[in-house]
């Protein structure tokens, strides 16, 4: 391996000539007082991805960085949890089964031999995705491969396998009773999703459903999902898309599909958009703090209003410098950090601000975030306000492509939505382009007020009659018995 | 990953083959004042980041000021002369840049991260606070600051299952004024009694040139750097030197804690004394944490959660920092079971690990994973930085990859058996968190083997 294979980027080169030629002449004075002047950022630039089909129909995206001899790859399959359908759980707990031992070897001989490689294997599922990733040195690619293959085509899914990591399961699902911050998540989409919507469970899945999780079950639940015409491989790293090509095609070529596909089933509910501001609240007697989640549901991701959300939430709750965040922390002094974000997800997810505030100031708290609210929807924001938002999401891009992980990991991120990377370059355009006006009005659309669903975890003792008092709206109790049955 | 400097080492994860030794150039500037300024080129993308390490942590305070080092970390964002409060934040937004501090007992560390067009800045910054903040802090930027630590307090501690046991089990295991037993985040009592007199001393004992070592990493010119470093931090004076007192030895006796806490499953904390990072057997303790906890088939995760069914899950680790170090085992009960028969079954392991060295396989496994790991750790420019500044702080030389990598490499199964043997089966902690009401699954006090 020779030095010489790496080249830096040209863009690289310019800059650093930016950055030093008014150091190479005399020093001019140098006045403190004065904040540095910038020169021009770097121009974000996009890596070219190129896009095929291998024979077996998956999909195949490549971006050659041959500046490492390190390969990442990342294998998708639409659909993670919303095909649970009638068993919660299935797609998260599939993902974890097939490095539970397949091929020949089981899970220790699994994970001695990645470690062997230097390799690391992991597998998981969102909503809408399952997602095997595999990151390796170049010389041991072949050798890891044939491990992944195995864990993604011949997952052996024995009885007793599944039985433990099941009971690892339900132990898991116990504890998340301690925790104040899952509980008033498990609380929020409980009343914003309805009955038979997907987004309203856990990811985890529930206890019921995990009791009856057995091999058979999982083994159709791969048998119907993990298929190659469902299937993207996206690798970047130090090989060329020929190779890939060969690679991939020994090992994946004869992926046979078993079982019937498995489908989403139909959304036919939406969530519930409040017509009313409405309380819920859930009690955790003695804790130190109150977990606040103040929210709606939100937009799909392709929403025309993406770019101007961003800046708004940026503003809102998304940086360090944000009103909520100047507002309850550094001005009040309630929190160590409050902060507001969407999800973005195919079908439209939700909108929250949250904040773990001190027990005696949950009502002023509250009183806070809807001041927030109030200014973000009713006043149009400055225009250095603005300005740093925007430059802060624009200049910020080229540094979500450094690694091998993040530039497959923005790949994938943006298929899910069948946009290309290049698309980082509209949505550079975009940000750039918004204006206060549009920032009121996106706030308008998705910062909820009148129609809020508002959350807290915390000891009701202390901090109900407080909350009451605020006339917010309708307040109900929800016990953590409540939260956490099937 | 764009770390050309790694391209030689990056290859090397089939097993015990010889390497090409693993360089990252740095040059080493100190200026008259006594800040040490490290650079290192990386210009594969077009981003910056600096790293400023001021040695002084929680291991500094005094008891009775505890959470002080730390209140003080928070307390550098509240504004200096030429970039007031928020201008930080601020400025650094929007240029595109992030940026942040954390605390440990050992030294307080500032990072900014951007594209590279944010360099000046981002040093303009770090500068003035450095040089022109005393004079602008006052009583109510500490008050402030004092509230959100406390609230960090709460939410990480206090309001976490389990969040009580850290705090409990390092007062047992140093002993009293043991620069390491006390949490970094302080008592709500000490963050109380902070004064700003407190601050201001601090600031002119620990926050001066001489005291701080400043990484500018990626796609620069040391030149320049080293001229933009000078002409920002040039005039700050040097400080008085700094004396550190060296704790005493100690030995851990047996000690046994019980703690009540709002979850559902009881958790055990044992803790022996280790020892201090870098030195001599700090590598094969931590090869003996991989062994016991580190991947799905090391043993203590094999025996506890697989093959017994007693535990939800187990972690050994190697706790070791510049003055000292322990060593930790922790595992949570499943439903049904004590903190009895985990202990036992953790106790049997370590008695087999002493009794004979790991095996070849398993050696080879630890050494493999732990390079991986710590080669994806420094895909990042900015992890790169970090690790500069660490080693030089610890080491005196900031290119000391290679020879920590050497370190792990030279690790023998009988190094590893010794260890074990040598720090492991002698007086430990043991600190029992139990759901309220139900002490009867704390671990009780073992018989003497």
């Amino acid at each position: 391996m020779s030095r010489a294979r790496i080249l830096p980027l040209a863009t690289a080169v310019a800059l650093v000539a930016l950055v030093a030629a008014p150091l190479a002449a005399q020093q001019p004075a140098f006045d403190r007082t004065r904040a540095p002047s910038l020169g021009a950022a770097p121009a974000l630039t996009v890596p070219a991805v190129r896009s095929s089909r291998l024979d077996n129909g998956a999909a195949l995206r490549v971006v050659e960085q041959r500046e490492l001899p390190l390969v990442h790859i990342t294998l998708q399959f639409a659909g993670g949890g919303r095909l649970d359908n009638d068993t919660p759980g299935l797609a998260s707990f599939a993902a974890l089964m097939i490095r539970e031992g397949a091929g020949t070897r089981d899970a220790n001989a699994l994970q001695a031999e990645l470690a062997f490689l230097g390799a690391t294997l992991n597998s998981g599922a969102d909503w809408d995705n399952t997602t095997v990733t595999l990151r390796v040195a170049r010389r041991n690619l072949e050798a890891a491969l044939d491990l992944m293959a195995d864990v993604v085509l011949r997952p052996t899914f024995r009885e007793a396998d599944v039985r433990r990591q099941r009971d690892l399961r339900l132990a898991s699902l116990l504890q998340q009773q301690d925790q104040p911050r899952t509980l008033a998540t498990m609380a929020f989409n409980q009343a914003l999703f309805p009955a038979g919507h997907p987004y309203r469970r856990s990811l985890g899945g529930d206890s019921l459903a995990t009791t009856k999780l057995d091999s058979a079950t999982v083994r159709a639940f791969h048998d119907g999902a993990y298929r190659a015409a469902r299937a993207t491989f996206t690798v970047v790293g130090d090989v060329g898309e020929a190779e890939v090509r060969t690679l991939l095609s020994r090992r994946f070529g004869t992926w046979a599909a078993r079982g019937a596909e498995r489908r989403p089933a139909p959304v036919l509910a939406t969530p519930v958009r409040s017509a009313e501001r409405r309380v819920i609240l859930v009690d955790k007697p003695g804790a130190a703090q109150s977990v606040i989640i103040i929210g709606a549901p939100g937009l799909e991701r392709t929403t025309p209003d993406y770019a101007a959300i961003q800046v708004m939430n940026t503003i809102l709750g998304g940086s360090f410098s944000s009103r909520l965040m100047s507002n309850l922390r550094e001005t009040k002094g309630y929190t160590y950090g409050a902060s507001s974000g969407f999800e973005w997800r195919p079908l439209p997810g939700a909108f929250r601000a949250s904040s773990d505030v001190r027990t005696n100031v949950t009502d002023s708290s509250l009183v806070e975030f809807f001041k927030e609210i109030a200014a973000i929807r009713d006043t149009p924001v400055d225009a250095d306000e603005l300005d740093r938002a925007k430059a802060y999401i624009a200049l910020g891009l080229p540094g979500d492509l450094e690694s091998t992980a993040q530039i497959a990991g923005q790949i994938t991120a943006l298929s899910l939505f069948n946009l290309p990377l290049t698309w980082l370059e509209e949505y550079d355009r975009a940000v750039r382009a918004v204006t206060a006006a549009d920032v009121q009005r996106v706030a308008r659309r998705v910062v909820p007020q009148d129609a809020a669903t508002i959350v807290v975890v915390g000891d009701l003792s202390l901090v109900r009659a407080g909350i009451e008092a605020l006339n917010l709206g309708p307040v109900s109790v929800v016990t953590v018995e409540e939260l956490t049955r099937p | 990953m764009r770390f050309r400097t790694l391209v030689v080492a990056l290859a090397l994860s089939a097993p015990l083959q010889a390497q090409g030794p693993l360089r990252v150039p740095v040059s080493v500037d100190t200026l008259p004042n006594g800040l040490t300024l490290i650079v290192h080129e990386d210009h594969s993308v077009p981003v910056v980041t600096t790293n400023v390490w001021y040695h002084v942590g929680s291991g500094d305070e005094k008891v009775g000021r505890t959470g002080f080092a730390h209140l003080f970390e928070h307390l550098m964002f509240m504004g200096s002369k030429n970039a007031p409060y928020p201008q930080f934040d601020r400025l650094l937004e929007a240029a595109g840049a992030n940026n942040n501090g954390s605390t440990n007992p050992d030294r307080t560390n500032y990072y900014e991260s951007g594209p590279v067009s944010s360099l000046p800045l981002m040093l303009w910054l770090e500068a003035d606070r450095l040089g022109w903040m005393l004079e602008t802090m006052d009583e109510p930027k500490v008050d402030l600051q004092r509230d959100v630590v406390k609230n960090e307090r709460r939410q990480s501690y206090e309001n976490q299952p389990y969040g009580m046991a850290y705090e409990n089990l390092v007062a047992a295991i140093y002993p009293q004024g043991h620069p390491y037993s006390w949490s970094t985040i302080g008592s709500m009592a000490d963050l109380s009694a902070a004064s700003l007199e407190d601050v201001k001393d601090f600031f002119r004992t620990y926050y001066t040139p001489n005291n701080a070592t400043i990484v500018v990493a990626g796609a620069v010119k040391t030149d320049s750097v080293r001229a933009l470093v000078r002409q920002m931090f040039g005039e700050i004076p040097r400080g008085p030197a700094i004396e550190r007192p060296k704790p005493a030895p100690f030995t851990i006796r047996d000690t046994t804690i019980v703690l009540e806490d709002r979850v559902q499953l009881p958790r055990v904390y044992l803790a022996w004394h280790g020892v201090a990072e870098y030195s001599t057997d700090d590598a094969a303790l931590d090869i003996a944490s991989y062994i016991l906890s580190g991947a799905r088939n090391s043993r203590l995760t094999q025996a506890l959660v697989f093959e017994r069914e007693l535990a939800t899950g187990v972690s050994a680790f190697n706790s070791s920092k510049r003055l000292d170090g322990d060593f930790q085992v922790v595992a949570t009960a499943r439903p049904g079971h004590g903190l009895d028969t985990l202990v036992r079954v953790i106790d049997a392991e370590l008695r087999r690990l002493a009794s004979q060295p790991p095996t070849a396989r398993e050696l080879e496994q630890a050494k493999n994973a732990i390079e991986a790991q710590f080669l994806n750790s420094l895909e990042f420019v900015s992890a790169k930085a970090d690790r500069l500044n660490s080693y030089y702080y610890a080491t005196g030389t900031p290119d000391y990859f290679q020879r920590d990598l050497d370190r792990y490499r030279a690790v023998t199964a009988a190094d590893v058996q010794r260890v074990v043997r040598q720090y492991l089966l002698t007086g430990r902690v043991t600190l029992s968190v139990v759901p309220q009401g139900r002490t009867a699954l704390a671990a009780t006090p073992r018989v003497t083997q």
